[in-house]
């Protein structure tokens, strides 16, 4: 588990998901997708959920191996989950491209948040 | 221990080579390093030479677009060159198509591009007639449009 509190937890996020990916021998554009997805996940995690925890595994599903990337944080959550994940949809000075693009990037997107509760994503690239 | 990016100046051009994976603090100071230098040096190119970055997400993206349109405001060109295929892939699919940054796919390229809008501003000046640069090949304007 990686710790995300400043702009360093980041930088290191990225490098673990590009490791794992590589591990995991995913093509060099699926490794680059799933290493951007990560860098802006654990840019909200410690822009919007005030820091928060990146978690990494390879996992084994009938019969598919693939890289899954919890990001976790105990910040104020998400009031409008579907708003949140609308393309351009920001809050701040972002692009609003973060969760929806991240979603796009990968394989499987699970996005649990609830006012006051945190935010949790989970995403997961399988390779062939 | 967030590192500064170095920019060059090559005659009247700026040039940027990203060469390890920036934290978002060593991206706004490259921005704010690279429209000071512009001011302070009275630069009319910008290169930022990308060729080495892994990936670029929407930070940095914007930190690109950012760059290129405010050279423009101080009568700069900017040219990102060297963006590798599986980053221009992803930028896509994220979102993202930078269509007001120049791009190129070699830092050659990109001197050209800022060559020919220096010719555009001034008029052919005698390097271009002699060294015999076209203004074709291989120059695109779109990360998306390959
Ligand atoms: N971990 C989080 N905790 C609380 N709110 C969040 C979290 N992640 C995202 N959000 C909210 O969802 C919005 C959309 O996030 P998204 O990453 O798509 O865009 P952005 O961060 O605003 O801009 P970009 O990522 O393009 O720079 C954010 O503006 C923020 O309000
Ligand atoms: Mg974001």
């Amino acid at each position: 588990m990686l710790a995300i509190a400043a702009n360093d937890g980041v930088v290191r996020a990225r490098q673990v998901a590009r490791t794992l990916a590589q591990q995991c021998r995913l093509s060099l554009v699926e490794q680059t997708k799933l290493v951007t997805a990560a860098s802006e996940l654990a840019r909200n995690t410690l822009v919007y959920g005030g820091g928060g925890t990146m978690t990494a595994s390879l996992v084994d599903e009938r019969g598919r191996r693939g890289v899954r990337l919890v990001f976790a944080d105990q910040g104020p959550g998400i009031p409008d989950v579907d708003l949140a994940l609308t393309d351009g949809w920001t809050s701040g000075s972002g692009m609003g491209l973060g969760l929806s693009g991240s979603k796009r990037l990968v394989d499987d997107f699970v996005l649990e948040s609830a006012p006051g509760r945190g935010t949790t994503v989970t995403i997961t690239k399988w390779g062939r | 221990m967030t590192e500064r990016v170095p920019v060059l100046q090559i005659g009247q051009i700026l040039l940027v080579s990203i060469q390890t994976d920036l934290d978002d603090q060593a991206v706004v100071h490259l921005q704010d390093d690279l429209t000071a230098r512009i001011v302070g040096t009275g630069a009319d190119g910008v290169v930022i030479d990308i060729s080495a970055v892994e990936i670029v997400d929407s930070f940095v993206g914007r930190m690109l677009a950012t760059i290129a349109s405010l050279s423009l405001l101080l009568d700069a060109q900017t040219v990102v060159v060297g963006m590798r295929p599986a980053v221009a892939i992803t930028l896509v699919e994220l979102g993202l198509s930078l269509g007001g940054v120049r791009t190129a796919l070699t830092l050659e390229m990109g001197l050209k591009v800022l060559e020919r809008s220096r010719v555009l501003r001034q008029g052919p000046s005698q390097e271009l007639a002699e060294s015999g640069l076209s203004d074709e090949d291989g120059v695109r304007a779109d990360p998306a449009g390959q």
